[in-house]
């Protein structure tokens, strides 16, 4: 199965972009706002009808996702391999589900294709193939795949002169996998200043706190340590996502590190924060308030 | 033709030998004068896998990352989603068993345009020891899908297949020997998916890969002298294996040995068993790698301590046609 883009899908993403970065402030939050919460919505959706999936950290990722997608990344839903796109890679790819509620938002295929969602053969995996899902860029799910992937993609676009810009997310107990340090000395030595990591600091795993685990902390002084920028950022307050997100970076910056301080499950209030909710699948009656409460916000 | 290529096989012997990384970093200063998109990725084997004056030529288009093989992969493949044409070069041990998740997801399941170059395979730093022997290479890879699993025999060829997996855009996997080899003779072009025949012969096939193909045309010229007419193929291409040529070779000479610097589990010898078994079985001998640590030695030394340098191929070749035994076929 391919999935198709939605017509003229590029002109009304652009077009709204263009709205989103020239509104007021406060305009700007609210009507990103709205999207991530009918995205998150969507992904409940998916996951109640497919009975499994990521739900915490899909909603803990899902402003970052949104704000990305709909007021930053310069691409392209129709030409998903344009050359000069910006590149955004999930690197936690256990969060596939908010990621395909915002691509069929933003018209990369239609929202109808997300009822698919883990069902037998369906291109909408568990965990993002780039070669069935159009605007995924390389596949993950094995965990600290997306950083070092990113900063191929920076380096390409170094060589090229060429001003697109490459961000990477990861989860924060993510940081645990060595390849993600590897990535971070070398993005660091090679200057990729248009580069940029954010870390979903929900400060869960799968099992319990990542403090209670292998802890992360002083996490920003360990990004510094490694040469970056370090901005810390509310994950889930739009207007400072998106200034964070649109900060201009130069070619030979130090790379930038925005540690998004998030909540897992962020915008349920039974779901929110709660450890067991990272692969918890909602009931019936939990789907109903969910989505109620996704919808009164 | 026996005669002819006993001869010419008597000439390699004592031919000039050449270390096809030499060659390998020719073609690579050769592909990026032709084709900007032409990088390579090292972690920190800008002297082992011979990329000094690459360094010096195109200073922008070397991308060494460190001693960090998930990095160097994952890089690879991120350059490729950037449009360019990364040859990931690195030691085979540590490319493959290092990044092993890497190769799968970031390269393979992805299917980017990644040439992954496993430099000195087998047993090429065999003093060294297992750690830095690359004998489990073709097992690993394979079983990726989207996966093209090459091991040219000789500097020609190494060219040749550097030349081919630049022009194919997906993953490639690329054995580049160090172990010193000579010139095959005859040179037969090389071709992605299809097997040459050096030699051809009736009584039993010798399936060489690497290093170890001028070792099955000598003992092909011993075995003729006692009667025993070898066929010899050169498998360039482990993946996807040449079915058509196995069995006309199953067919038409009735007995195989696959000689490889490699495990034989899971190995050529693994691939060329699976496909026989179901669809031609003949009798088989695999030679390789065995299920047990490589030891200490150089690869001189390893070669014979596992039975595929020209001697063991001609006497397990002997074994398996019952010549010497007053029973050739």
């Amino acid at each position: 199965m391919v999935l198709a883009p939605v017509p003229s899908a590029t002109a009304r993403l652009a077009g709204l972009r263009r709205e989103l970065r020239a509104a007021p402030p406060a305009e700007r939050a609210a009507r990103l706002r709205e999207l991530a919460y009918s995205i998150r919505r969507s992904d409940l959706e998916m996951i109640s009808r497919a009975g499994q999936g990521h739900i915490g950290g899909d909603f803990s990722a899902a402003d970052i996702v949104t704000v990305l997608y709909f007021a930053v990344l310069d691409v392209r839903p129709e030409e998903p391999e344009w050359a000069e796109r910006d590149r955004f890679v999930l690197s936690k790819g256990h969060a596939a589900g908010i990621l395909y509620s915002a691509l069929a938002h933003a018209g990369f295929f239609p929202e109808a294709e997300l009822t698919t969602f883990m069902e037998p053969l369906s291109p909408l995996n568990g965990h993002p193939n780039r070669r069935k899902v159009p605007g995924v860029e390389t596949n993950t799910g094995p965990l600290g795949h997306g950083f070092p992937v990113a900063v191929g993609m920076a380096v390409a676009a170094k060589l090229d002169g060429s001003s697109r810009r490459t961000y990477v997310l990861t989860g924060d107990g993510e940081l645990q996998e060595g390849s993600n340090w590897e990535a971070a000395m070398s993005a660091s030595q090679q200057r990729l200043g248009r580069l940029t990591v954010i870390v979903d600091r929900n400060r869960f795993q799968q099992g319990a706190a990542t403090e209670e685990t292998s802890g992360l902390d002083p996490l920003d002084a360990k990004w510094a340590s490694f040469g970056f920028d370090v901005r810390a950022v509310d994950g889930h307050d739009y207007e400072a996502l998106y200034q964070a997100l649109s900060e201009e970076r130069s070619l030979d910056d130090r790379p930038l590190c925005l540690i998004a301080d998030t909540i897992k499950g962020k915008g349920v209030s039974f779901i929110e924060d709660r450890v067991e909710w990272h692969h918890k699948v909602p009931t019936a009656e939990q789907t109903a308030a969910a989505f109620e409460e996704l919808t009164a916000r | 033709m026996s005669t002819t290529a006993a001869a010419s096989t008597a000439t390699a012997a004592a031919a000039e030998l050449h270390d096809c990384r030499k060659t390998f970093a020719e073609t690579l200063i050769e592909l990026a004068e032709t084709d900007p998109r032409t990088v390579a990725v090292c972690n920190d084997s800008v002297g082992s896998s011979n990329l000094k004056e690459f360094q010096q030529r195109f200073p922008d288009r070397l991308v060494n990352v460190g001693i960090a093989e998930q990095l160097m992969v994952g890089a690879g493949a991120g350059l490729a989603n950037g449009g360019r044409v990364p040859f990931v070069c690195a030691a085979a041990p540590f490319l493959t068993g290092r990044a092993l998740e890497q190769i799968k997801a970031d390269v393979a399941y992805s299917r980017t345009n990644v040439k992954l170059c496993a430099m000195s395979p087998g047993f090429a730093y065999g003093q060294l020891g297992p750690t830095h022997h690359g004998v489990e290479d073709f097992a690993w890879l394979r079983t990726l899908p989207e996966m093209v699993v090459l091991a040219p025999a000789d500097p020609a060829e190494t060219r040749e297949a550097m030349l081919w997996a630049h022009q194919y855009d997906g993953p490639v996997y690329l054995r580049i020997g160090r172990t010193k080899v000579p010139d095959l003779a005859p040179h037969v072009p090389f071709e992605a998916g299809r097997a040459a025949c050096l030699r051809d012969g009736r009584d039993i096939t010798l399936i060489g890969v690497g290093t170890t193909v001028s070792a099955a045309l000598a003992a092909s010229a011993k075995l003729a002298a006692e009667g025993v007419d070898a066929r010899v193929l050169n498998f360039s291409t482990v993946k996807p294996l040449d079915e058509e040529t196995l069995l006309a070779a199953a067919a038409e000479t009735g007995r195989i040995i696959t000689v490889e610097e490699a495990n034989v589990h899971g190995g050529l010898g693994s691939a060329v068993a699976e496909f026989l078994a179901a669809r031609e079985p003949v009798p088989m001998k695999l030679l390789g790698v065995r299920d047990e640590f490589t030891p200490t030695g150089s690869p001189a030394f390893l070669a014979e301590y596992f039975g595929i340098d020209t001697e063991a191929i001609a006497r397990a070749a002997r074994e398996l046609t019952g010549a010497g035994q007053g029973a050739a076929a």
